[in-house]
């Protein structure tokens, strides 16, 4: 049996020892920036000569748009840390019955775009939806108003379908926290007479604080920039104002002005975050594990954790994949219309490049980022992942530039050097597309690799190299396979969120080009829900798969070595 | 000690193998060649794809799409001179303007388009076309509304209305573009007055598209709605899902205002891209969308007016009646569009 030693040890951060500026901090420096590119094109929008709309929207629509982005952010955020880490603990340190189905059940609802769930639970809790027609029929209510039923478009709503989607990013990554945590550190906690509700509260949630950190953070932010649900709900967040003062004031600098202040406002919720944790470091000497013991539930306790860990999955996943399904049967023929291995190919293929490239870049990013340690580069490579930020379709638009930029510097280069020119060589290409997805969702693996970097002890690195290994052969051979749990996490999301990704595919594809995001939305932007029903499904179901596989695979990461 | 890239190690060798892939699929982007004309719309691909393969059967010219909602405008003009689109076709006309006032289309100077779209309906300079139109109508309850009861659309602000009226948040394209079409009419200060009350009347928060409004009236949810004539058709004709027939047959459609100005209406249109490749090919396809044939065909696919005046109205459209329509050119409501916006966010029409 593998003996952990050292375990989970919380130290004050040591500065590291200096090294000159070398190859690895200059080329951090620039993979950074060219993913920083599209971000910087939306802050230089900004910075364009534009009439001034702020005093029209401070005095008519800012408020709210402040007050809504507020509770919703408090309410998904609140909403997703709850179910995300009950249900990471659960699943990891209980026993109960279907344990190992929920274990991966409960990422399925990540393969649920956040407008189809929103259409589905309107659909069905709409007047003249299933739900209200069964409750009129068993209560012999003639019409509206004989009785109250809580309307699903309004803020409350929103908060509900986005946590519904958004907390297995909290799932994930609070138990890939919990399944790395060393049992030393636990049994040390029942030594001292701790019980299962003390170790949560005082030993597991405090070691796993920078993983939930980060998983509550892609939630924000996803939350912040969401389009789809607000509009469909017409709840007047700040990003719907970002469209509104873009397409409706015409005003492209103004919708860029205010992508800005959201941006500051995310960097300094972040900055906040990590100042509240500064001085603490999260380590482990040893990828080695025993797998825990676990709490065995019995009777009501069991069924209550079965039943925590079943309303999420139900309403995140069941019911809407159900509405889609019953939709699918009754308007299969709509997929005669249209190409389906074609769409799913590209999907797929597509979500799995960009779920590398994202992953790729990520380690090189984090590990740039643990060799140097310098602030600057810290900063460089956490603005790099900051895309995610960023309403889709404005940082698409920042995708374009910078797209952009580049073949008229390479269109430059070839007609003065040789008089010939390149035209586009890149904008309107699926390399656009990929650049554009690593850029929106670097975030996601960067995040994920970072919690996992987090957990190495630096005292390997400098054994790794005082035995004369380089730092690339470290990371290969020290690093990669100690946080291949957190790797695969960060493909998961990558591909999963790729999958679902609708604005910035929408305009940067090349000609006749459709996923399967892209073809359901043809129909589903006219809230015709049953003929993209099938398409919707597929991405779902596309989605599940490698949730399964990747989930499963994480899982034995962690097992004994 | 050395923190080079090794040339063995597996970064490297990741990077070359996306950098490989990269190349491959690098190869698809669009080559323009003669025989092609190349579309971005802001229409969605599904409506508009039956006329594009008829012209490609009468004249053998190619035609490949990109369709998106938002930023076509930006990608236009960071292509610059390289951009491989040819033509541009929009759902609204004032996304046509916007094209033509950021410098990104050009003049076409088409008898064929003169002589079959009506000048209110074109760009004055020839920068863009209107192709298809669209009132934007008041729809009220069978049961509920007695007929004559509103008029115009000035009525909707009237109190008698309190907690009746549904329709689609303010800042949308088309409730934007009737507001301006208000302001034309009526002054600013009018105008403003008018939503203010049409706000005071409505029966919940506005949400949904146009079809949901005339759904709620069917609900029960309110009386009144405002919604696009095509919306009626595809609710009236709708082969696949028999239950919005229900919805249509539960409501009488108003043209409003047909004693005065006449119902607001709105274009559909395209426009040549000013560095377009095929030139020729796209303005032959403008011509082949204005034409008789291409009209009754657009026209009727999405329930919409032909703007070519004389061609047959299909039997659908028809049968919710003639109508006399505001004849403002759509360039006015263009103009008149940030102002429109900026009422709609003091009245609170969120």
């Amino acid at each position: 049996m593998a003996v952990t030693t050292g375990a989970q040890t919380l130290r004050p951060g040591k500065p590291r020892a200096r090294v000159r500026f070398g190859s690895w901090d200059a080329a951090t420096i620039v993979v950074a920036a060219i993913f920083a590119a599209p971000v910087l094109a939306v802050i230089g929008l900004a910075m364009a000569p534009a009439e001034d709309i702020w005093p029209h929207l401070i005095d008519t629509v800012l408020g709210g748009y402040i007050a809504n982005t507020l509770i919703v952010m408090a309410g998904v955020g609140a909403g997703t840390l709850v179910t995300g880490v009950g249900t990471a603990w659960l699943v990891t340190m209980c026993r109960f019955p279907g344990r190992r189905i929920f274990e991966w059940a409960l990422l399925v609802p990540l393969a649920v775009p956040g407008y189809v769930i929103a259409y589905t639970y309107t659909d069905l809790l709409e007047y003249a939806g299933p739900v209200q027609k069964a409750l009129r029929v068993a209560f012999g209510w003639q019409s509206a108003q004989d009785y109250v039923f809580p309307d699903i478009r309004t803020i409350g709503g929103a908060v509900a379908m986005l946590t519904l989607v958004l907390y297995p990013y909290v799932y994930l990554l609070s138990r890939a926290a919990f399944l790395g945590q060393s049992i030393c550190a636990l049994e040390a906690g029942r030594t001292l007479g701790h019980g299962p509700w003390r170790s949560f509260w005082h030993i597991a949630l405090p070691l796993a604080r920078p993983a939930i950190a980060v998983g509550v953070a892609l939630v924000l932010m996803e939350t912040l920039n969401d389009f789809g649900v607000m509009d469909y709900f017409a709840v007047q967040t700040f990003t719907v104002g970002i469209y509104n003062t873009w397409l409706g004031m015409n005003s492209l600098p103004g919708a860029a002005q205010l992508s800005t202040v959201l941006l500051i406002f995310v960097l300094v919720l972040f900055g906040l975050e990590y100042a509240g944790r500064r001085g603490q470091r999260y380590h482990e000497a040893t990828p080695r594990h025993q797998a825990l013991p676990g709490y065995r539930l019995r009777g009501p306790r069991a069924a209550a954790a079965a039943i925590a860990c079943g309303l999420p999955v139900v309403f995140g996943f069941v019911v809407p994949a159900w509405v889609l399904g019953g939709y699918a049967l009754r308007y299969w023929a709509v997929a005669l219309e249209w190409n389906f291995f074609t769409l799913v190919g590209n999907s797929v293929l597509l979500s799995a490049m960009a779920a590398g490239l994202a992953l790729s870049i990520a380690l090189f990013l984090s590990y740039g980022a643990r060799l140097k340690g310098g602030a600057p580069i810290k900063a460089a490579t956490r603005f790099a992942a900051i895309g995610y930020a960023v309403p889709g379709a404005v940082l698409a638009v920042g995708v374009v530039m910078a797209l952009a930029w580049f073949d008229r510097a390479v269109d430059f280069l070839s007609m003065s050097l040789f008089g010939v020119s390149t035209g586009l060589i890149v904008s309107g290409t699926v390399v656009a597309l990929l650049f554009a997805y690593v850029t929106r969702f670097l975030a996601l693996a960067h995040g994920a690799v970072e919690a996992g970097m987090g957990r190495i002890t630096p005292s390997m690195d400098d054994a790794a190299r005082s035995l004369g290994a380089s730092a690339a052969a470290t990371l290969r051979r020290v690093h990669i396979p100690m946080i291949r749990g957190s790797a695969l996490t960060a493909i998961l999301l990558v591909f999963v969120d790729t999958m679902k990704e609708l604005p910035m595919t929408l305009l940067l594809r090349p000609f006749n080009f459709d996923t399967l995001a892209t073809f359901t939305y043809q129909y589903a932007g006219d809230e015709q829900l049953e003929e993209a029903a099938l398409s919707a499904l597929t991405i779902v179901i596309a989605g599940i798969g490698p949730v399964i596989l990747l989930s499963l695979a994480i899982r034995r990461s962690h097992r004994v070595i | 000690m050395k923190y080079g890239l090794n040339k063995n190690n597996w970064l490297s060798r990741a990077a070359l193998g996306f950098a490989a892939v990269f190349a491959a699929l690098g190869g698809t982007a669009a080559a323009s060649t003669v025989g092609e004309v190349n579309i971005y719309s802001y229409r969605q691909e599904f409506l508009i794809r039956p006329f594009l393969d008829r012209f490609t059967k009468e004249t053998g010219i190619h035609v490949n799409v990109v369709f998106a909602k938002k930023g076509i405008l930006q990608r236009l003009k960071q292509e610059g001179r390289n951009t491989p689109a040819d033509v541009v076709l929009t759902a609204g006309f004032s996304r046509l303007q916007a094209l033509k006032d950021a410098g990104l289309l050009q003049r076409v100077d088409s008898a064929t388009l003169n002589a079959n779209v009506p000048a209110r309906y074109r760009d004055p300079q020839g920068y863009w076309t209107g192709l298809t139109l669209r009132s934007r109508i008041i729809v009220y309850s069978k049961d509920r509304v007695a007929p004559g009861a509103i008029r115009r659309y000035e009525d909707l602000a009237d109190p008698k209305w309190k907690g009746k009226i549904c329709v689609r948040t303010g800042s949308h394209a088309y409730n934007r573009a009737l507001v301006a079409s208000i302001i034309a009419a009526n002054g600013e200060a009018a105008a403003e007055q008018w939503a203010r009350g049409l706000v005071a009347n409505f029966a919940r928060k506005p949400q949904g598209n146009d079809r949901a409004q005339a759904k709620a009236v069917y609900e029960g949810v309110c009386d009144i709605a405002v919604m696009n004539t095509y919306y009626f058709g595809k609710m009236k004709f709708n082969k696949k899902n028999p239950e919005q027939r229900a919805w249509a047959a539960s409501l009488k459609i108003l043209f409003p205002n047909q004693d005065g100005r006449g119902a607001h209406v709105n274009a559909s249109g395209a426009g040549v891209v000013k560095y377009a490749k095929n030139r020729d090919n796209a303005v032959r396809l403008l011509e082949f969308l204005s034409d008789s044939h291409a009209q009754e065909l657009y026209a009727s696919r999405n329930y919409e007016y032909p703007v070519k005046a004389g061609v047959g109205w299909s039997d659908e459209v028809k049968s919710w009646g003639l109508f006399k329509a505001d004849d403002l050119a759509l360039v006015r409501i263009f103009e008149l569009g940030p102002a429109a916006q900026r009422l709609i966010d003091r009245v609170g029409w969120r």
